[in-house]
């Protein structure tokens, strides 16, 4: 067992947990946050990126308890005084989403992207969202919304 | 999921103390953690090595460029440094997966791990490296042994990598659609009086093809590259590529980083 510390949505968290627990888990099963998903056993699909000290990271790949000591940003840690980040607008507004299973990774890792490039064009969406599967929009939509929020952020 | 004992080491002798034959260092995870997960790998210990400070950096100097084993594929990418010395290498790190691999991928593990798809293998080999580890220096052709085997013994840490910085450099891949791994990736480098052709994907393990390296030392130009035989005997055939596709592709890869140098 490992004892952590750590920030979550802002939230200061201290808790004991097995060795082997992923942060997806830590974040699904322990703190009940679920809007993290999680799509594969392979590190491919991107269901679960979280930000860590504000970099997008596969939560379903990485340990809780290598992570003591650092601030966690999940989808439910976005929104501001019940408003929605302009992301999430956007997605909504220019359907960026289907089932939704996506989602929550697609808009922590297009947040980041515009952390890193705050004008992308469209082969620099779809570069920066390789790790991000999805398999209902065909990704045009997703696309779209990224550079409206571009616009808007 | 198996568990084990997670350990954070504070320095190299702390890291190694701990490791045993039934352990694994913990860099990005990017490759132990999947394995666990898949039930691949077990491990008694999970050794973190990531808060060694001495591990992590970037160094260039006029000769060489020595890149710290716990440094991240993106900070490799975006750094000043590698992208005056080693262009090539910077694009090669810009390469690796995606942003959410590259931000914990580090290249200590990526060499040590030695995947048959890698792509920084095909970089040591082209680019002289010299492998420094706690106990020694090893270089880079013997290094890699084979297929996710290298001359790492147990407990043996990488500390750093050391390119020699060549001339001039490209790198070609086709990356598999899905993890961007090469199906076939060709490491040019020109060095004062010699040329690699490090070839990753291919073979069971990284190589330098001598043949092309040869032809090219003696004219670095493309238009040597069409006299070259490249044999697919040996080569890997799978759901991606076939043996042949394999060989044909380094010849077109050698010639486009031949002429992209
Ligand atoms: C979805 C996905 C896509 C990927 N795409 C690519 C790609 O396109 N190209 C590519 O080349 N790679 C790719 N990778 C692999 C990635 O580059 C990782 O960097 C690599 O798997 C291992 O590095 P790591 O730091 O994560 O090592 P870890 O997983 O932490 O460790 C791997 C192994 O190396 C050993 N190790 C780690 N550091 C040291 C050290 N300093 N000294 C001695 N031993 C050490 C560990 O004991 C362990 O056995 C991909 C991985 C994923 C999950
Ligand atoms: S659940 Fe993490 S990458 Fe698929
Ligand atoms: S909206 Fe269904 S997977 Fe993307």
């Amino acid at each position: 067992m490992s004892k952590i510390s750590l920030e979550v949505n802002g939230k200061k968290i201290t808790k004991e947990v097995p060795d082997h627990t992923l942060l997806s888990v830590f974040l699904r099963e322990i703190l009940n946050l679920t809007g993290t998903h999680v799509g594969c056993d392979t590190s491919q699909c991107g269901a679960c990126v979280v930000h860590v000290d504000g970099k997008s990271i596969k939560s379903c790949t990485a340990f809780a308890a290598d992570l003591n000591g650092s601030k966690i940003t999940t989808i439910e840690g976005i929104a501001q005084n019940g408003k929605m980040h302009p992301m999430q607008e956007a997605f909504k507004k220019l359907h960026g989403l289907q089932c939704g299973f996506c989602t929550p990774g697609m808009v922590m890792s297009a947040i980041d992207l515009l952390q890193n490039n705050k004008k992308p064009s469209d082969t620099e969406i779809r570069d920066w969202l390789e790790g991000n599967i999805c398999r209902c929009t065909g990704y045009q939509n997703i696309v779209a919304a990224v550079k409206e929020a571009a616009s808007k952020m | 999921m198996k568990t084990f004992n997670y350990h954070s080491a504070k320095d190299v002798k702390e890291a190694s103390k701990l490791a045993s034959s039934n352990s694994a260092f913990l860099a990005g995870g990017m490759t132990t953690i999947p394995s666990i997960k898949l039930g691949l790998a077990t491990y008694k210990d999970i050794i973190n090595i990531k808060n060694i400070k001495s591990l992590s950096g970037i160094k260039a100097s006029s000769k060489t460029l020595k890149i710290g084993a716990t440094t991240k594929h993106v900070e490799v990418a975006n750094s000043k440094d590698v992208k005056k010395a080693i262009p090539s290498l910077a694009a090669l790190a810009e390469g690796i997966g995606d942003p959410q691999v590259r931000n914990r991928g580090t290249i200590g593990g990526s060499i040590a791990n030695n995947d048959p798809s890698a792509d920084y293998p095909s970089a040591c080999i082209a680019l002289n490296a010299v492998i420094h580890t706690n106990s020694r220096k090893i270089e880079a052709e013997k290094f890699f042994k084979g297929m996710f085997e290298t001359a790492l013994k147990s407990g043996e840490i990488i500390e750093a990598i050391e390119f020699s910085i060549p001339e001039k450099s490209n790198y070609q891949k086709y990356p598999n659609p899905a993890s961007r791994y090469a199906v076939v990736g060709v490491y040019v480098a020109k060095h004062k009086g010699e040329v690699n052709v490090a070839v990753t994907g291919a073979k069971s393990c990284v190589y330098n093809d001598k043949d092309l390296a040869k032809a090219l030392s003696k004219n670095f130009s493309s238009s040597v590259i069409d006299n070259v035989k490249i044999s697919s005997s040996g080569m890997n055939s799978d759901i991606h590529a076939s043996a042949e596709y394999r060989a044909n592709m380094i010849r077109v890869f050698a010639k486009k980083a031949v002429e992209a140098c």
